[in-house]
């Protein structure tokens, strides 16, 4: 199991992900060897499964976000494999989300602007098998993006 | 905004995946010189296509485990401040994200959980008493991807 030096480790590295092993080191006030082995041993273990950064889409002209709310037609038993398969051919699409709910899936769709928009909804989202109703909801602006968690 | 060649492209896609990379390693997957491959990460962060970065961890074997994504309608529109509640809402530390949108809610979270006991106590304590927060509809994430995106 993780201790509380695992923890602090973790909540320095998750605030900041470009921190160096030697800076998480002295952060936590450990040697640089004991990080490097506990950063090995999180990596190891799965816990930390990777360091990516965070694409602005805006910055490359995609200024309209889209979450699309898909309610599937439940009588199709393989309504959700063949739709989420279908999504992933999508490239605007950035994100596939299932839920227990009220909505069965949702889409994270980027596009240029409004007219672009519309075509992809026209001919890349509504072709999509088995819906049964869609929602959707613009995105207006972020005000918390750290997904960091409560550690 | 800036224009991305197919180098600038497939750079993106490595750095999303594994930012801890060198220049040189990628360099020479890319066919690059160091230098080059810096320059080119060098204009993705200025131009600000790269917007930070992310640590992925594994909210399960972290005792997280639910996650569960919120709509809030705000109760009484015009007399409740939007700075107020983003203000209130963003320093729940098991909210991660909030997004403001427009359609069905105002506004979008992500919250994390040990349990759903756990986020029971977090709904009734920390979200249903925010100033503003009225209906609330809750769908629990069951599988989640994210995809490369039209790069």
């Amino acid at each position: 199991m993780l201790d509380d030096t695992d923890r602090k480790l973790l909540r320095y590295w998750q605030a900041e992900p470009s921190l160096s092993p030697g800076e998480l080191a002295e952060a936590c006030g450990i040697s640089a060897g004991k990080a490097a082995r506990r950063i090995a041993r999180l990596q190891d273990r799965g816990i930390v499964k990777g360091n990516g950064v965070v694409i602005d889409w805006g910055a490359l002209g995609y200024a309209l976000e889209v979450s699309l709310r898909v309610t599937l037609d439940k009588t199709q038993p393989d309504a959700f494999d063949v739709f989420t398969a279908g999504a992933r051919q999508v490239p605007e699409v950035i994100e596939i989300q299932t839920f227990l709910g009220r909505v069965d899936l949702r889409l994270s769709i980027i596009a240029r602007d409004m007219k672009h928009y519309q075509q992809i909804y026209r001919s890349r989202i509504l072709t999509l098998p088995h819906i049964a109703e869609i929602e959707a909801l613009m995105h207006v602006a972020r005000i918390k993006t750290r997904e960091g968690l409560p550690l | 905004m800036i224009a991305l060649d197919d180098i600038d492209r497939a750079l993106l896609r490595a750095l999303v995946e594994d930012a801890t990379q060198s220049a040189s390693a990628l360099g020479r997957r890319f066919g690059l010189s160091q230098p080059a491959t810096w320059r080119r990460i060098r204009r993705l962060e200025e131009s600000g296509v790269i917007a930070g970065r992310r640590l992925r961890l594994d909210a399960e074997a972290l005792g997280f485990g639910v996650t569960v994504f919120l709509g809030i309608k705000l109760a009484t529109r015009g007399r409740v401040s939007l700075e107020d509640f983003e203000r209130a809402v963003s320093a729940i530390p098991e909210v991660q994200t909030v997004e403001h949108v427009l359609g069905l809610f105002d506004y979008r979270l992500r919250v994390v959980a040990r349990d759903l006991p756990d986020f029971e106590r977090v709904l009734r304590r920390r979200i249903m008493t925010l100033p503003g927060a009225g209906e609330v509809e809750a769908n629990v994430l069951l599988s989640e991807e994210r995809l490369p995106g039209p790069l």
